[in-house]
């Protein structure tokens, strides 16, 4: 992995100014957390050390554990798995880190982006292990599609995956896994949560673990920070990432609050930080009905329902009802439907990023 | 004015998958012999971006969540769409908007 060749200064870069940190070299890059003006070593020292104080502050890890990261082939997973497989080493955390990648079976984006994991599994020797939507479930996202169209395919896919990652995180028997998700992703799902009146994602969403009372607790240790940080270390590590969108995904209501979190920030790049403050400061009112929390009756998933939604939505699929589970249809849950409306808190079908590892 | 023109992140895809380009740009619209930024994006998305150009740009300017490098330096540290490009610059632009 060459680092970028040191190209030509600009004249008119920086007047002459320095980097705020070392006083020494030219600045590569304005923080958006700081506003400070530093160079590329001093970026890399912060933007690592950074995501060590968040690891060891919140005491994410304990020495001898298993660890799985999650590994689309993005830039978050792929910078993610570098940086870790990094603090591993220098700050002996003693882990045992993996790379877990869900094959949903998407022709000319998935299989595209596995190859970039497969490098990765030889550019940093973390063991890879890939589990398929059609071993676990015996369909892919492509055959879904065929069935129900472009409309509500990210509902299967979002509901799949994190299953997935969960049976994955099981076979690898992790004691935990860790996600991609970065700072302008959290602020971005709190606004979204917000939209949606979703209370109970709307409190688990900034918490940095969650899931510790399921199978596998997981983990975000991108929490503070910021994608425009991810990207250019990105860069100048010229780490081997893959960026093409998912060609089923158009998410637009996901895709407003992005554009809106972007326009903030490049007045106030604060904002990020400011958004996810909120969202870990708003209290839940006593009064507010929260979902209870139980075990699926058919395959021992966490469900605040009769069955999980993956169960649902497969019943509907292989019953050649694909619609059933989408939206307010009917299905062994619909009796508990009424009243609990948005009950299924956790897994609720409809709030799912697309493209990305789910919350 | 010859410029190298990198599009990473996605970008390229606006501009048929090709992420290296090798550019003539003419200075002459600025009246001088200096480009700026801001008239190099106008004529990368006339000349170069072939589709969904509201992908690369918003207004007069990259849109929001777009990286814009010079020489390996953040534009963000050279003034945006004043900064002014010399002979042989390399401008990078890389969408932090894909994938994850």
């Amino acid at each position: 992995m060459d680092e970028a060749e040191v190209v030509k200064p600009k004249k008119n870069a920086v007047g002459g100014r320095l980097c705020c940190l070392c006083n020494q070299r030219r600045p590569a890059l304005k923080r958006p957390k700081t506003l400070e003006q530093i160079c590329r070593e001093c970026f890399y020292t912060v933007f690592e050390e950074e995501i060590h104080r968040v690891i060891v502050d919140n005491q994410l890890f304990k020495p001898g554990e298993r660890i799985a990261i999650g590994a689309s082939g993005g830039k978050d997973s792929t910078v993610l798995a570098y940086v870790m497989s990094e603090l591993n080493r220098r700050h002996n955390y003693g882990l045992d880190l993996f790379l877990l990648s869900v094959d949903e079976g998407i022709t000319g984006y998935r299989d595209d982006s596995l190859e970039t994991v497969k490098r990765n599994e030889i550019q940093y020797g973390l063991p890879l292990k890939v589990v398929s939507y059609k071993d676990l479930y015996g369909w892919t996202m492509d055959e879904i599609v065929k069935i129900i169209g472009l409309k509500n395919n990210c509902t299967f896919c979002g509901v799949f995956r994190r299953q997935a990652l969960d049976r994955g995180a099981a076979l690898l028997k992790v004691d935990k896994l860790v996600t991609g998700h970065n700072a302008d992703d959290i602020a971005e799902t709190v606004l979204l949560n917000i939209l949606r009146g979703d209370i109970a994602r709307l409190s688990r969403c900034t918490s940095i673990t969650t899931g510790e009372e399921g199978p596998i607790p997981r983990c975000k240790p991108f929490k503070y920070t910021y994608e425009k940080e991810i990207v250019m270390y990105a860069y100048f590590k010229r780490l081997d990432y893959f960026s093409t969108e998912c060609i089923y995904s158009p998410n637009a209501y996901r895709g407003f609050a992005r554009e809106f979190i972007k326009d903030l920030e490049r007045l106030r790049p604060r904002a990020i930080l400011d958004i996810i403050k909120s969202g870990e400061d708003f209290r839940i009112s006593t009064s507010t009905k929260m979902p209870e929390q139980g075990t699926c009756e058919r395959c021992g998933y966490i469900s605040s329902q009769k069955w999980c939604k993956a169960c649902v939505l497969l019943d509907g699929l292989n019953r050649g009802l694909p619609k059933l589970g989408i939206g307010r249809s009917r299905g062994p849950n619909s009796d508990r439907q009424r009243d609990m409306k948005q009950s299924n808190g956790t897994r609720d079908i409809q709030s799912k990023q697309c493209g990305t590892l789910d919350f | 004015m010859q410029l190298t023109l990198e599009f990473g992140g996605g970008l390229e895809l606006l501009c048929e998958s090709v992420k290296i380009h090798n550019v003539n740009v003419d200075p002459a619209e600025d009246g001088g012999d200096k480009l700026t930024m801001k008239s190099l994006l106008a004529w990368v998305r006339t000349n170069l971006i072939k589709e969904r150009p509201e992908m690369f740009m918003k207004g007069d300017s990259v849109r929001p969540g777009v990286l814009v490098l010079v020489n390996d330096c953040d534009w963000e540290l050279s003034g945006q769409l004043d900064t002014t490009l010399e002979e042989k610059d390399v401008v990078v632009f890389i969408s932090t908007l894909h994938g994850g």
